[in-house]
């Protein structure tokens, strides 16, 4: 029997809607529940993130002056504060939020390949955010080993969590790999096999190619993750010595031996490296489309900015040892990992100079999306510009395990992304809801959250400079940080607790649009991707209604001379402008 | 169907380079194969960096351990009847059981395609029989191993981690195996109702990728555990 593709099958079984509450918004197999129940936990389980954050930061800011924080509640505070900013947050939210809920609309398909599969996905990250959340309830509390996890610390008495906190830690990141993969295989799948008819690889949007890019990164990295995860837990259950040396443990010689430290920190850098382009990678695909919406002008370099995304992707690989110069590794194998790691920047900045150069001469509207994207380019050249001295071998030395590392991700990787996070949320945000959310607001809420942030790392990086070491509880007698630096901390601390409490902005703002916003027309940005051309704002069950779109132009044809709009939407028929008029990229 | 063609006007026959570009330049599909399949290829390539990461560490622990490392010909060494040990006999038996098992799951497939559905049921029971074989032998050569005093932390001869690592990869591909045994009787007892009769059987091809990668994988851990 032939193979039919999906574009060309008969529509009319196809769909089945779901009758009863629970399969409709419970046990949901619609991508668009299910990314909104991604969507959901990942903020949550980020706000409670936030809070850590803000424990850390008293204790630091305002040394003994809280009671309850002693040092291994604040070891345990920074440790989950790190693991659940960046895998149960940024990573969920981008890929099984916006990954669940654009694939299928931007690809204009009715849904995932496997909807049943991509339910089970989120029901396993559900549990691997309970089990992580579990173990802040159970003796010993969370594991206080630091988002690194790294052996023998992480499993040796006298670290925080060490009776089983890192246990949980570990099993919860196994459930998490496992729901990744169920969801990962899905999106990949469905981009490279369910499009619609015209959609080819070179029409999709910019946000498709981030997100398909970073799962198949996560695809291939998350399995080191999984067995560095399985070999730590076996030399904490087991005994066995895969990780751990021979050494002494409260004056005797431990049961281990034999073990390799740097084995840890290769597999966990091998996924952790490639992991901060899983984050980043969608980030880059959805703001390059808020801005090119945004300001009514194509994306500068179209088929640049797609080689860029997947030269980003191969090269992340490639960098890993970087996070390791300090570890007692080769010194020729820095060498290596510095020269890739700058030759990151040439993609990346290619990257950065076409998001300036489509705003260049564009209709710009400064709307919150529009701000929040603009921000994030500031955020990012600040955090990648510190990148290119922490890549050096010779210059990250001395500021290793200081805060200006601190300070470099937090801006690459932190706040980079969270900002593109809040400008898609708030871009498709109408598409979701079917209402309008408050501008001002927003606009507010932007405001408070740029300056904010930047008042929080511009100083931690001369705290770094100071040689101010990270993750320490006290500072305690140094004599080569000045007392002054004190009253800088406590600076940061005040401006952290005025991001956080200014986050309330954004949830009045969506919960009460939510129910007295305007109604949204079904393409309030005049868009021209696919899911701004639905028939029902929000979709409905199958999204479109009794045909599917076909797409007959690229994603960017905005202010096109001689048409009557200022964009032309992908399923309209007719000439394709970018290929006709132009060889690559866009105009000036 | 007024759509059926894609941009690319059916280029799959094309070979090398430019099949390449009209597969990736092309509307709908960038393969064109169910998505089932390409499902699978994709799952098989992430699970590859799982084995991959675990002979690596396996590797390395291996060299960088300061004790001496158990012989494996010693080892995994069987006596039958009271005779001299035969060095990597069972493994021997193990390896010819499981690359059989290869043979019957691409014969599986090929009847499927013809829609001989008893030949395929038959064939993939024999295939999920032979991987059971595999698991029980295996299941055999722990215990005597554990009989031996082989412990994932210790073990008579050496550095510990030479239990560690042996466990833990055989381990995990022994669960491979299984699963891909429990997945064969179930597609076996749907192929044995004609639930595919309708959609065609390219779910037998699936199963069969995932068995013989299972099988690929038993190569590389037969090389670098029993023979390095």
């Amino acid at each position: 029997m032939a193979y039919v593709p999906l574009a060309d099958q008969d529509d009319a079984h196809a769909l089945h809607d779901p009758q009863s509450f629970v399969t409709k918004y419970i046990w949901s197999q619609d991508h668009k529940v299910i990314a909104i129940q991604y969507g959901g936990v990942a903020i949550f389980v980020g706000l409670i993130a936030l809070g850590l954050s803000i424990i850390m930061r008293l204790q630091l800011g305002f040394p003994d002056t809280v009671s309850f924080i002693d040092p291994a509640f604040y070891y345990q505070a920074v440790t989950m504060h790190g693991m659940i900013m960046v895998i149960y947050l940024l990573t969920a939210l981008f890929l099984g939020g916006f990954g669940n809920y654009l694939i299928p609309l931007m690809c204009g398909t009715r849904d995932m390949v496997f909807p049943f599969l991509n339910m089970l996905s989120f029901w396993f990250y559900l549990l691997s955010v309970l089990v992580l959340l579990a173990s802040f309830f159970i003796p010993g509390g969370p594991t206080g080993a630091g988002w690194t996890l790294y052996a023998p610390q992480s499993i040796s008495m006298g670290t925080p969590g060490y009776e089983g906190g890192i246990l949980f830690m570990l099993i919860s990141l196994a459930i998490f790999i496992v729901a990744f993969t169920m969801g990962g295989l899905n999106y990949v799948t469905t981009i490279l096999q369910a499009r619609t008819r015209g959609l080819t690889l070179m029409r999709l949007p910019l946000s498709i190619w981030g997100i398909f890019t970073a799962t198949v990164l996560g695809l291939f990295a998350f399995p080191a993750l999984l067995v560095s995860a399985i070999m730590l837990g076996f030399d904490l259950v087991l005994g066995t010595s895969f990780f751990m040396p021979a050494m002494m443990e409260l004056g005797e010689q431990s049961s281990y031996d034999g073990g390799s430290p740097i084995l840890f920190q290769h597999l966990f850098w091998f996924f952790g490296h490639p992991e901060v382009y899983i984050v980043a990678l969608p980030a880059f695909g959805l703001v390059s489309d808020v801005i090119s919406t945004h300001a009514r002008k194509n994306i500068f370099g179209y088929r640049m900015m797609v080689w860029a995304i997947i030269a980003i992707g191969g090269l992340s690989f490639m960098v890993w040892a970087h996070h390791m110069y300090v570890s007692g590794m080769n010194p020729y194998f820095g060498f290596f990992f510095a020269t890739t790691t700058l030759i990151i920047a040439v993609p990346t900045a290619l990257k950065v100079y076409n998001w300036v150069l489509t705003l260049w001469q564009g209709n710009i509207r400064l709307n919150t999306p529009m701000l929040f994207a603009i921000g994030f380019i500031f955020t990012f050249v600040h955090g990648g510009l510190t990148g290119l001295f922490l890549g050096n071998v010779i210059i990250d030395i001395p500021l290793a395990d200081t805060y200006f590392v601190v300070a470099h991700f937090h801006m690459v990787m932190g706040v980079s992304p969270v900002l593109v996070l809040f400008a898609a949320l708030y871009h498709w945000y109408p598409k979701v809801t079917g209402r309008m959310f408050n501008e001002t607001l927003g606009k507010v809420h932007f405001w408070c959250t740029f300056l904010g942030t930047y008042a929080i790392y511009l100083p931690m990086h001369y705290l770094g400079f100071l040689g101010m070491p990270r993750r320490y509880f006290e500072m305690g007698s140094t004599d080569f940080v000045p007392a002054s630096a004190q009253a800088l901390n406590a600076n940061i601390t005040l401006a952290a607790i005025f991001v956080a409490v200014a986050q309330i902005l954004f949830f009045v703002n969506i919960f009460w649009s939510l129910r007295k916003g305007d109604k949204a027309s079904g393409n309030p940005w005049g868009a021209t991707t696919l899911e701004w051309q639905t028939p029902d704002t929000p979709p409905k069950h199958g999204s479109w209604g009794d045909e599917l779109p076909s797409v007959y132009r690229w994603a960017y044809d905005y202010s096109v001379p001689g048409h009557k709009e200022d964009f032309i939407p992908q399923n309209e028929p007719g000439e394709e402008y970018e290929k006709t008029h132009h060889t690559s990229g866009g105009h000036a | 169907m007024s759509h059926s063609s894609t941009l690319a006007e059916a280029g799959n026959n094309q070979d090398g380079l430019s099949g390449l570009v009209k597969d990736w330049s092309t509307d709908k599909q960038t393969y064109h194969v169910p998505w089932g399949k390409a499902m699978m290829w994709i799952f098989l390539v992430s699970d590859t960096f799982i084995f991959s990461c675990f002979l690596v560490g396996y590797m390395t622990v291996r060299v960088s351990t300061t004790d001496p490392w158990p012989l494996a010909t010693e080892v995994f060494a069987l006596s039958f009847f009271g005779s001299d040990p035969i060095p990597l006999i069972l493994i021997a038996l193990m390896t010819f059981v499981l690359i059989t098992s290869s043979g019957t799951m691409a014969l599986a497939v090929n009847y499927g395609y013809r829609r001989d559905r008893k030949k395929t049921v038959l064939l993939m029971i024999a295939t999920a029989a032979l991987g059971a074989t595999f698991v029980g032998m295996q299941a055999f050569e722990w215990s005597k191993l554990i009989g031996y005093g082989v412990r994932p932390w210790s073990n008579p001869w050496g550095a510990p981690q030479f239990g560690s690592v042996f466990y833990m990869v055989t381990g995990f591909h022994g669960l491979h195996v299984s699963a891909g045994v429990i997945y064969l009787l179930l597609v076996a007892r749907k192929v044995w109702r004609g639930d595919y009769e309708k959609k065609g059987y390219e779910i037998v091809e699936i199963t069969g990728l995932y068995w013989h990668f299972v099988d690929l994988v038993w190569v590389f851990i037969f090389a670098f555990f029993y023979l390095l």
